[in-house]
C-alpha cells in the first residue's frame, strides 16, 4: 500500500518547525505504524537525508515511551491503544497520515516527534512511594488486603505513563495521570500512612509544572492504553480535599 | 588468570548466612563519601540504585530510556516466582533450588541457585511492601499459579503486568532516593565504555542522546545492570532499544564473558509475518496453565482450527511429555514446537506457528475466569494481531527471549575486573543453560535489592583510602578519544546501506544457526558470515546526521557494531560446547527420540571468554556438584 505521511520536523527546542509531507509506497497491511516509519526512515537515509526522531522501545504497549498524534488522535484512530499497537491495516491505500508530537507546554518538543515528558518524573519523585527501606518488610499474608480492594489499585497501577491524557486534553491537564498514581498507594494499607502527605505534594507539584486543570472533558480516558477511567480524578479530588482537612 | 568464584564455606543453607557475618562493613560517615554508578534502571538496576542509597553511598544512575521507568523488566508478564509454600503444596527453598538447578540442566553453581531460592520469600515481603498490588484471593491472601518445569504453584503475578508493577515500585524507590538527594539520575544516557584505572573499574564514558555531548562519570565502583543481549538476533521479544554494547565494551577491558551462546527461545511469542517486522511480541507463558498447544494430525491442514474436530488435533506437548504437558519448560516447548512446524504441521499464513487454544479452559471455568486471569493479554493479543483468541486458538511461535549468558561473575556478583558488578540479565549466575519462568523478575531483584548491597561493602571498605578518582586520569582522555574516533569512523564510511539492513543480515544469520538448534558445520559458516557482514558493515554503512545532536541512527549503528562482534563470540562458544544441554541443542547430541545428550565428563563448566585482541580465550569455571547429583533432565 501507498500512503502520504505529513510529519512534523523540527530541529531542536528552539527551532520553528514545520509539517514536511513523504510519499511512501510498498508498504503492507500487517506492518506496525511505527514500521512503516522505520521503513521510511530507511529510505531516507538512502536519500542522504536525516531521519525522523521518534519515540518507542518495547513496541508491546507497555513501556509508554512511544507516542505521537495520529490525524488529530492521540496514539491514532482506536481508542485505548498505543502508538506501537496501531497497524497500517487501520488505514486505506492512498491516506493521508498526519503525524505531530505531543502538544502540551510542560512537554517541550526535543526533537521532530521526540518530547521531554520528565515532568512526570519530578511528579513521582513528589511521593508516589512507599517510604520503607530495603529489608524492612514484614511477611507479605500479615496484611489481608480484600480482593476488591486489591483489584481498583492495579487498576489504577497500570498506567503505563505515556502521556496521552495530557497531549489529548484541552487544558493539557495531568490530573488522570497523577490521580492514578495516588489512587494505586492511597488505595492500599501500605499507602495510608503517607496518604495525605502524598496528595498534598503530588497535587502541588502537578501545577508547578505547568499542567492546566481538569475541566472533566472526559478526553484523557478514551485515550488511555490503560483505559485507566476518570472516576480516578473525582477520587483524587475528595483525597485532596480530605489531606486539607486531615493532612 | 584463575577464575575463582569465591563460593562461602558450609552447608548449603548456610553459605549466604556465612559470608554476610564474615563481610567487610563499612561505618555510615564512610559510606557517604563512597560514589557508585549504576548502569540501567531495570528491576536489578533500581533495586541495587535505590538500596543502596538508602544504605548511604551516592549513587549515580544511568539509562538510554527517557525515563527509568521504561527499563525493559516492564514487559516481564506472567509473574515472580518464591518459595512461600502459600498453596500448601510442598513447596520449600529446597525444592525450588532443586527445579531451578534442574531447569538449567545443571550447568549452574549450586550456591548461587540456592540463594536465589532463598532470597525469594523475603522478595516478596518487599515488594508487597512497596506496594505492588499482587492478585490477591477473596480472603485477602497471595494467590499463586504455576509457571513451566514445576508442579507446585510458586509464581506470583499483578494480572499480565507483573514485571510492569515491580518496575513501578523499584521506580518509586529510585524516585524517593532522587528525592533524597542521594542518587542522580541520568536518563537519556547511553555508556559507550569503562575505564579501568589499575586494574579497577573508576568510571564510565556516557554520551548524552540528546546534545550528543561524550561525558565522564567517575566512581569508586561500577555496577552494570544493562539487561540481555537477545537483540543480536533482531527480531525478538526485547525492547528494541535492548543492547548488549555496555556488556561488550566492559569486555573488551577485560571482564571475562559467561557462556555467551546460552540463549533462551521462548516458545510463546507471535509469529513473524513479514521481512519489515521489528519485534516479536512475546504472549505470558502463564497462558500455558489454562492453554493447550496443539497441530493438526494432518500435513498442510487447511482447515479452520474451529473446524479441526478434537481426534484430529496432535497435542503434542501433552503427548511427549505426559508428565509436565503444556508447562514444559521453555526450551523444550521451543524445541518440540519447531519440530512439528519443520516436519510441515505448522499452523498460520506463513505455516511458523502453533495453536494455543483456550477452548477447554473456557468450558471447564467459564469465560470470565478466564478473562479474570488473562484479560489484558487476550486484549493485547487482538489488538497486533485483529483475532479475537476467546473464540479460536492464537497461533504462537518460538522468539528470541531472555540471555542466560552474561558476563562472569563470582559469587559477590563481581566481573573479573575489580570493582565491576553485573546484576541482573546481564551477568551469568543462576540459571544455567535454561532459565525457568518466573525467575528472571527473581533474579533481577534480589541481585539487586538483597546480593549486591551486601557484597559491593566488601569491596568499597578498600577503597575508602584510596585517591578518588579523577575524570582528568589518562585513561579517561584514552577512553573518550577512542569513544570519539569509534563514532567519527561510523559517520564518515558514507556506504550504501542502512544499518537495519546490516541488523536483517545478522538476525538472519544468528537466528539459522545459534538458536534453538546448532551444529558444528553450521556454526563454523555463520562465523564466517558474521565476519563478512563486519567487513561489509564497516566499509558500506551509511548513517546520516551528526555525531552532536540527537541521532536515533547513530545510536542503533554503535548498538549493532558490538551486536555483530557479540555474534561472533556466541558462535564460538555454542561450537566449542560439543554437547547438549537446556537451551543450548546441539543436534549432533541427542537421543533418537530428539532429546539433549549431556556430556557431563568433559563440559561440566561455565565457559569464560576473555578478549584477546579481536580473539578470545577460552577459560573453564569447573561446576562443583556437592549436594545435588546431576541427573538427565526429564519432564516425560
Amino acid at each position: 500500500m501507498q500512503v502520504t505521511f505529513k510529519i512534523w520536523r523540527q530541529e531542536g527546542p528552539n527551532d520553528k518547525g514545520a509539517i514536511k509531507a513523504y510519499e511512501v509506497n510498498g508498504l503492507t497491511e500487517d506492518m506496525s505504524f511505527l514500521e512503516a516509519l522505520d521503513h521510511l526512515n530507511e529510505l531516507l537515509v538512502l536519500k542522504d537525508e536525516k531521519v525522523i526522531a521518534y519515540e518507542y522501545d518495547c513496541r508491546e504497549g507497555i513501556c509508554g515511551q512511544c507516542g505521537v498524534f495520529i490525524n488529530g488522535r492521540a496514539h491514532g484512530p482506536h481508542d485505548n491503544m498505543t502508538t506501537c499497537q496501531l497497524h497500517m491495516r487501520s488505514f486505506k491505500d492512498g491516506d493521508t497520515i498526519v503525524v505531530e508530537p505531543w502538544r502540551a507546554a510542560s512537554f517541550p518538543v526535543l526533537k521532530d516527534l521526540i518530547v521531554d515528558r520528565s515532568a512526570f518524573d519530578r511528579i513521582i519523585e513528589q511521593g508516589a512511594f512507599i517510604s520503607a527501606k530495603t529489608g524492612t518488610a514484614p511477611e507479605a499474608n500479615a496484611i489481608p488486603i480484600p480482593k476488591e480492594v486489591s483489584d481498583r489499585a492495579m487498576d489504577a497501577a497500570a498506567c503505563i505513563g505515556c502521556g496521552a491524557c495530557v497531549a489529548t486534553c484541552k487544558n493539557s491537564s495531568a490530573a488522570l495521570f497523577t490521580s492514578a498514581k495516588i489512587n494505586h498507594l492511597n488505595g492500599l494499607p501500605q499507602g495510608r500512612t503517607e496518604e495525605h502527605k502524598r496528595v498534598a505534594e503530588m497535587t502541588y507539584q502537578m501545577e508547578i509544572e505547568g499542567f492546566g486543570s481538569c475541566t472533566f472533558t472526559g478526553a484523557c480516558e478514551v485515550e488511555c492504553p490503560e483505559g485507566i477511567s476518570i472516576i480516578n480524578i473525582a477520587e483524587m479530588n475528595a483525597r485532596v480535599a480530605k489531606s486539607k482537612v486531615f493532612g | 588468570m584463575k577464575l575463582d568464584a569465591k563460593i562461602p564455606e558450609g552447608r548449603l543453607e548456610d553459605k549466604w548466612r556465612n559470608y554476610q557475618v564474615k563481610s567487610q562493613l563499612i561505618n555510615p560517615a564512610n559510606k557517604k563519601k563512597l560514589n557508585v554508578i549504576v548502569v540501567g534502571s531495570g528491576l536489578a538496576g533500581a533495586g541495587a540504585a535505590s538500596t543502596l542509597a538508602e544504605l548511604g553511598y551516592d549513587i549515580k544512575c544511568f539509562c538510554y530510556q527517557d525515563s527509568a521507568r521504561r527499563a525493559h523488566s516492564v514487559a516481564a508478564q506472567g509473574g515472580i516466582n518464591a518459595a512461600k509454600n502459600y498453596q500448601h503444596d510442598g513447596d520449600s527453598v529446597w525444592r525450588m533450588f532443586y527445579d531451578t538447578l534442574k531447569g538449567g540442566d545443571f550447568r549452574s553453581r549450586e550456591a548461587n541457585t540456592y540463594r536465589l531460592a532463598e532470597l525469594s520469600a523475603p522478595l516478596i515481603d518487599h515488594y508487597v511492601q512497596q506496594g505492588v498490588p499482587f492478585a490477591r484471593e477473596y480472603g485477602g491472601t497471595l494467590v499463586n499459579r504455576s509457571f513451566g518445569g514445576v508442579q507446585v504453584q510458586r509464581t506470583f503475578y499483578a494480572r499480565g503486568q507483573t514485571g510492569q508493577q515491580l518496575l513501578m515500585a523499584a521506580y518509586s524507590q529510585l524516585y524517593k532516593m532522587v528525592r533524597a538527594k542521594k542518587v542522580e539520575m541520568f536518563p537519556r544516557s547511553e555508556m559507550l565504555d569503562l575505564v579501568v584505572i589499575d586494574g579497577k573499574a573508576k568510571g564510565i564514558i556516557v554520551r548524552d542522546l540528546v546534545s550528543g555531548e561524550l561525558k565522564r562519570y567517575a566512581a569508586d565502583a561500577v555496577v552494570l545492570a544493562t539487561g540481555g543481549y537477545s537483540r543480536v538476533f533482531r527480531l525478538s521479544t526485547l525492547a528494541i532499544g535492548c543492547n548488549g554494547s555496555a556488556l561488550w565494551k566492559a569486555h573488551k577491558k577485560g571482564a571475562f564473558f559467561g557462556a555467551p551462546s546460552f540463549t533462551q527461545i521462548h516458545p510463546t511469542a507471535l509469529p513473524q509475518s513479514s521481512e519489515a517486522q521489528s519485534k516479536l511480541t512475546l504472549m505470558s507463558e502463564s497462558l500455558r496453565n489454562d492453554g493447550r498447544i496443539w497441530v493438526p494430525k494432518q500435513k498442510d491442514d487447511t482447515r479452520k482450527a474451529n473446524a479441526i474436530p478434537e481426534q484430529e488435533r496432535d497435542y503434542y506437548l501433552e503427548r511427549r511429555y505426559p508428565s509436565f504437558g503444556n508447562l514444559a519448560p521453555r526450551d523444550i516447548a521451543s524445541r518440540a514446537a519447531k519440530e512439528r512446524i519443520d516436519a510441515g504441521f505448522g499452523v498460520g499464513r506463513l505455516k511458523n506457528a502453533v495453536y494455543l487454544d483456550f477452548k477447554h479452559a473456557i468450558e471447564r471455568f467459564g469465560l470470565e475466569t478466564i478473562k479474570d486471569r488473562y484479560g489484558n493479554l487476550f486484549k493485547m493479543y487482538k489488538k497486533i494481531t485483529g483475532i479475537d483468541a476467546y473464540k479460536e486458538p492464537m497461533q504462537i511461535s518460538p522468539a528470541a527471549h531472555f540471555s542466560m549468558g552474561g558476563l562472569w561473575v563470582d559469587y559477590e556478583l563481581m566481573t573479573t575486573i575489580s570493582g565491576l558488578y553485573a546484576v541482573g540479565e546481564c551477568n551469568f549466575s543462576d540459571h544455567g543453560a535454561n532459565r525457568l519462568g518466573a525467575n528472571s523478575l527473581l533474579q533481577a531483584s534480589v541481585d539487586g535489592y538483597f546480593i549486591l548491597p551486601n557484597t559491593i561493602n566488601n569491596y568499597l571498605a578498600n577503597e575508602i583510602k584510596a585517591d578518588y578518582p579523577t575524570i582528568d586520569h589518562p585513561e579517561f582522555d584514552k577512553a573518550e578519544k577512542e569513544v570519539k574516533s569509534n563514532i567519527d569512523r561510523i559517520l564518515a564510511i558514507n556506504g550504501t546501506k542502512t544499518v537495519d539492513h546490516f541488523h536483517r543480515e545478522l538476525g538472519k544469520v544468528m537466528w539459522q544457526e545459534c538458536a534453538m538448534s546448532r551444529n558444528k558445520a553450521g556454526l563454523e559458516k555463520a562465523i564466517q558470515q558474521i565476519k563478512e557482514i563486519r567487513d561489509a558493515f564497516w566499509s558500506d554503512v551509511k548513517v546520516t546526521g551528526d555525531s552532536n545532536e540527537l541521532n536515533t541512527e547513530l545510536e542503533k549503528a554503535l548498538r549493532l557494531a558490538d551486536f555483530i562482534e557479540l555474534g561472533i563470540l556466541m558462535c564460538t562458544d555454542a561450537l566449542e560446547r560439543d554437547e547438549s544441554c537446556g537451551a543450548h541443542f546441539r543436534e549432533e547430541f541427542q537421543t533418537e527420540e530428539g532429546e539433549a545428550v549431556r556430556v557431563d565428563d568433559d563440559y561440566s563448566y561455565v565457559s569464560a571468554w576473555e578478549y584477546n585482541n579481536g580473539d578470545f580465550k577460552l577459560h573453564k569455571e569447573a561446576l562443583q556438584f556437592e549436594f545435588v547429583k546431576p541427573s538427565v533432565r526429564s519432564y516425560k
